[in-house]
């Protein structure tokens, strides 16, 4: 009976207890060893930024988030759309598939003040948007292209013998089976744009970006490291969440058929 | 054909094909073939034949290099291509695995546009004739092997073709389900007659199921002789031990061996 519950709930209990453990000992080393708060400020310190900070925090959050969710769609339709004219014609994917690739392989921090004097300061949250899209979008498009290409080679036999319309063909056997590499490129995608999003208001370290990068930095130049850290854990819990809301996108539209999301017994 | 009517005109009618594939193997030469209504015809052969080639051919998968197959009871388009009515089974299942079995057995009317009203009762006897009614619902993954193949086979046949076209359609399944599935292809042509090609390379699974068996021999692939197996229908476990099955058996193999020794290095290029 014990041992039943055990299994079944030791997942989160095991985790949320090593937590417990953890900032217990942290509060109490900061206070015995006598670390600086500017140095590493206690949990119960971090709580109290939360407290006083938090609805400014918030606000930063909301431009991060927002940069981030629509530079990520914005990655989806484009990298998609690419990735399906691509796969049409030959000549689109020789002509521009160089250009996608001198985009991904360009460390993003490197163009940021090039797209942001080109922007202007006064439309910073487009400069950023753009860089973080720049980021996000090349798994989508990299990701579509090999999975539109990837079909059955029995299945096409199969369409070509019913006289199938390439647009059947595209509908019914390309699309589905490149979903799951689309979901794969969707889910490092989501993670890119918020690390584009955060390098970009880095880059940009201006006042007028008033996202959650730019307080860590803001905070970090004033010594407020409680405020740091504040800032630092709603963005690792916007990553997390973002994380789990691609997974499960990525479970809800394979579960009933596709490997990767299906449970074996041995 | 046991009652000897043969009919005048075939159904498909190959003459002189030839087939260079565009790395410049010759995989047919001089292919000559008439398909009748109602038979039940075996392709016997080793691999490299060009049995799958020939049958791809008669389904439209792939043009003759020299050659014409022919459709003297078929429509022919504007465009001068027959209305071939033909149902395919592939040596894997070939499904969908993104679709449920109803959704995968409909595919069919998906590609031809045709109306979606008859489409449910159509799926449904086609999944009865096949026995797998309860299982519209499933995914291919949930379903066993020989189920997967029956899917298939009940996919081929929901357009009622006139000619069903296999490609060694159980050659990956156990023995126990091919016998199985065997038996059961045999009941539902014995019932609905329509014409089988089935390309196989096993002596005993051609005896058990055809009235006529063809068998070729490689390099260039072509036919080697024919052997018409006079035992009616239906065919069951008794047939398989009987005397007129193993005689047809040893000629058959006979032939092959004759056909095998054509090409006595024997090495199996693809």
């Amino acid at each position: 009976m014990i041992g039943a519950l055990w299994s079944k709930h030791s997942r989160w209990i095991l985790p949320v207890a090593a937590g417990i453990a953890f900032l217990t000992f942290w509060e109490w080393s900061v206070t015995a060893w006598k670390i600086p708060k500017f140095v590493l400020p206690a949990p119960s310190l971090i709580a109290m930024a939360f407290w006083s900070d938090g609805p400014s925090l918030l606000g930063s959050l909301w431009f991060t988030t927002r940069v981030t969710v629509v530079a990520f769609l914005a990655a989806v339709v484009t990298g998609m759309t690419l990735g399906v004219l691509f796969t049409l014609n030959r000549t689109i994917e020789r002509t521009l598939w160089p250009y996608a690739v001198v985009l991904q392989v360009t460390p993003v921090v490197a163009i940021a003040p090039l797209i942001i004097i080109w922007i202007g300061l006064d439309r910073l949250w487009l400069a950023l948007l753009i860089l973080a899209w720049i980021v996000a979008f090349f798994p989508i498009l990299s990701n579509t292209t090999i999975g539109l290409s990837s079909a059955d080679h029995g299945l096409k036999n199969l369409f070509d013998l019913y006289g199938a319309s390439g647009w059947k063909k595209f509908r019914y056997l390309q699309l589905p089976s490149a979903l799951p590499y689309i979901l794969g490129g969707v889910r490092v995608s989501s993670g890119l744009a918020l690390i584009g999003a955060v390098v970009a208001e880095f880059a940009a370290g201006s006042g007028s970006a008033t996202g959650l990068a730019w307080r860590i930095i803001e905070s970090g130049n004033m010594l407020n490291v409680p405020r740091m850290f504040a800032a630092l854990l709603m963005l690792s819990a916007f990553g997390i969440v973002l994380f789990y809301a691609t997974m499960w996108l990525q479970w809800a539209l394979l579960h009933r058929w596709h490997e990767s999301e299906v449970k074996r017994e041995n | 054909m046991d009652d000897g009517s043969v009919p005048a005109r075939p159904l498909v009618r190959l003459k002189g094909i030839r087939k260079v594939f565009s790395n410049g193997t010759e995989a047919i030469r001089g292919l000559d073939l008439d398909i009748m209504p109602g038979e039940f015809i075996s392709l016997l052969g080793p691999s490299g034949c060009g049995k799958s080639t020939a049958l791809r051919m008669i389904a439209g998968l792939g043009e003759a290099s020299e050659g014409e197959i022919e459709w003297p009871t078929a429509m022919y388009d504007a465009s001068g291509k027959p209305e071939r009515e033909i149902g395919f089974v592939f040596q894997e299942p070939t499904l969908m695995p993104w679709a449920t079995v109803f959704d995968n057995v409909a595919l069919p009317f998906t590609l031809k546009d045709r109306p979606k009203g008859e489409v449910p009762d159509r799926v449904a006897e086609a999944l009865k004739m096949v026995g797998l009614e309860r299982f519209a619902k499933s995914y291919p993954r949930e379903l066993s092997g020989g189920m997967k193949m029956r899917v298939s086979i009940a996919r081929a046949l929901v357009m009622r073709p006139k000619v069903l076209l296999m490609d060694e359609p159980f050659a990956a399944l156990d023995e126990i389900t091919r016998f199985k599935l065997n038996n059961d292809l045999l009941d539902l042509w014995n019932k609905q007659r329509w014409t089988v090609v089935f390309v196989t390379h096993s002596v005993y699974e051609s005896v058990y199921l055809s009235t006529r068996i063809v068998v070729m021999a490689a390099r260039p692939g072509r036919i080697v002789g024919e052997l018409g197996v006079d035992a009616g229908y239906p065919r069951g476990t008794a047939f398989r031990t009987s005397q007129p099955y193993n005689d047809a058996c040893r000629r058959v193999s006979e032939l092959l061996d004759d056909a095998m020794a054509a090409n006595p290095a024997g090495i199996d290029e693809h």
